[in-house]
């Protein structure tokens, strides 16, 4: 069992060293297919990366009556800390929104102008809330205007922002699903390619497979060494795959820095080494395996 | 230990390759099958292989029926023959030495026993210098060699032997059929098909004759007529 294991390893190892070109031309589809799947997992990270960072800069703000005291809005600030796993909920004084909006718009003449005609502070005080998840504005939003403190709040701006998020969100969705959709597509046809290789590769060699049977060897060691092969040329694709992936990151990712800012390649690729070893090889290997397989059970069949 | 009973072969209504063929063989026997080129020789012999089956008719092999074997006992089978094929059918991505050695892989044999045997068969047959060689890079007599080293490595109980000195010159011919004559006083049983005269006048060993698919003669100590 072992010395039959052994020459089966043996025999792949053999065979794939024979004809160099077929070889090659395996080994070749298969690291277009992993590169593909590898790509697919980079591209999934980098659209989550971005699509998060828009949707870190949507918030809401409850403005609160003119009258309201501080204490008041205090207590708000802190139901609204019990009730949601608000992430990033601040507090913003008339005084400090009257700052912030001089700051903002120092520059222009006309508006500075128009505030200091109205004499008094325009601005409310309000509370921005920013939700870890933006599926609970709608929710903040109802609780906001139907509590006990209704009243005291003269508008929450969800209403106006509802539009936007809900594009926002609907954008991504289907960015989501047209991602899904298209790799699920490529990864199948690039599966084809490689699936039609081997079957070339091994339809060259039918004879010697009929000759194999007539001496008396057994499907399993028929099989076996064309598994084998197919494993080690998966194993040494997920390998020039990794190479191509961690130079090409490691070249680009100053240049995609530039285009958007936070976002770092090299660092994404290094934090995920481990799962994209496990991908690449994987991948690699289970094509490779499942190819040989599919291939050469047409040429056993008695 | 061999029987064929009644065996009809059709590949196709013009080609007729057998017609009621009966005949035994007994263990240890050396048989000649002669007749015309188209008779039915390598048809028998595929039958036997279980590569084809019969149309019609039975073939025992040690009493158990041939023709109707699961894939995992035609293994076994095929196993306990050694055959040259007409056309070698050698691996043409191993070497002569590599073919020889993947039947004693299939078989399973230790590597002391390939270490061994296979350079042993190989001198036997006059190949050593040419090992190394891949088939296409040897002559159609040192093929035909290799191929009968191949048959010959494990002992097997049957050898089959298709036309073995076609591509031999007289001196090989008569070599390969002496080692042929040698390896069957040690018990195994050998199933020659030739249409080579000289070679089965030389014999005077049992002679089975067929014609057009139809056994015409079987004579113990018989010669080659048409
Ligand atoms: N696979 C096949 N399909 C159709 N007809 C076949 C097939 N194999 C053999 N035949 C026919 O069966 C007949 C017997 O063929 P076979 O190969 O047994 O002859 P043979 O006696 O070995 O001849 P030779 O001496 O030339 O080798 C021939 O007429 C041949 O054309
Ligand atoms: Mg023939």
């Amino acid at each position: 069992m072992i010395t039959s294991l052994k020459r089966i390893f043996k025999l792949g190892w053999k065979s794939l060293s024979y004809d160099w070109g077929v070889t090659a031309t395996t080994i070749f589809v298969l690291v277009l297919t992993v590169s593909l799947i590898t790509s697919i997992f980079l591209l999934k990270g980098v659209s989550q990366f971005l699509i998060q960072k828009i949707e870190e800069k949507i918030d809401i703000s409850v403005y609160f009556k003119d009258d309201i005291v501080e204490n008041k809005i205090m207590e708000v600030r802190d139901e609204l800390l019990d009730i949601s796993d608000a992430e990033n909920i601040q507090y913003i004084s008339k005084d400090q929104a009257l700052q912030d909006f001089t700051e903002r718009h120092e520059q222009e003449e006309v508006l500075m102008q128009s505030l200091a005609e109205v004499g008094v502070n325009p601005f409310l005080a309000s509370i921005n809330i920013k939700a870890t998840d933006p599926t609970e504005y709608g929710q903040i939003a109802q609780f906001l205007e139907t509590g006990d403190f209704g009243d005291s709040i003269q508008k929450v701006d969800y209403y106006e922002k509802k539009p936007v998020i809900e594009r926002i969100f609907n954008l991504a969705d289907s960015f989501k699903r047209v991602g899904i959709g298209l790799s699920i597509l490529l990864v199948f046809f690039s599966f084809l390619v490689v699936l039609n290789t081997t079957r070339l590769a091994i339809y060259n060699l039918r004879e010697e497979i009929q000759v194999q049977r007539l001496v008396g060897a057994s499907n399993w060691f028929i099989r076996g060494p064309f598994l084998v092969q197919g494993m080690i040329a998966g194993a040494v694709s997920a390998l020039i795959a990794f190479v191509i992936f961690i130079s090409g990151c490691w070249l680009l990712s100053p240049n995609v820095s530039n285009l958007f800012s936070d976002l770092n390649v090299w660092e994404y690729f290094t934090g995920n080494l481990l799962s994209i070893i496990l991908i690449q090889l994987g991948a690699g290997i289970f094509l490779g395996l499942i190819s040989s397989f599919i291939a050469i059970r047409k040429h056993l069949k008695v | 230990m061999i029987k064929f009973e009644n065996i009809t072969k059709i590949y196709s209504p013009e080609a007729i390759a057998l017609k009621d063929v009966s005949f035994e063989i007994e263990k240890k026997e050396f048989i000649s099958i002669v007749g015309k080129s188209g008779a039915g020789k390598t048809t028998l012999l595929k039958l036997f292989l279980a590569s084809e089956k019969p149309t019609q008719g039975r073939i025992l092999f040690n009493n158990q029926d041939i023709c109707d074997i699961t894939p995992e006992d035609i293994c076994q089978h095929r196993k306990k023959i050694g055959a040259v094929f007409q056309d070698y059918k050698l691996l043409d991505s191993k070497t002569a030495y590599e073919n020889v050695v993947y039947i004693m892989e299939v078989l399973g044999k230790s590597d002391e026993e390939i270490l061994r045997d296979v350079p042993k068969v190989l001198d036997i047959v006059g190949l050593t210098e040419r090992s190394h060689h891949y088939p296409n890079e040897l002559s159609a007599g040192e093929r035909q060699r290799t191929a009968i080293a191949r048959a010959l490595i494990h002992r097997p109980e049957v050898i089959l032997a298709d036309e073995p000195t076609g591509n031999l010159d007289p001196y090989n011919a008569s070599d390969i059929i002496h080692l042929l004559l040698k390896i069957n006083e040690m018990g195994t049983t050998i199933i020659l098909a030739t249409h080579n005269k000289e070679i089965v006048n030389s014999l005077g060993k049992r002679v089975v004759t067929l014609d057009q698919g139809k056994l015409v003669r079987d004579e113990k100590k018989g010669r080659f007529i048409l």
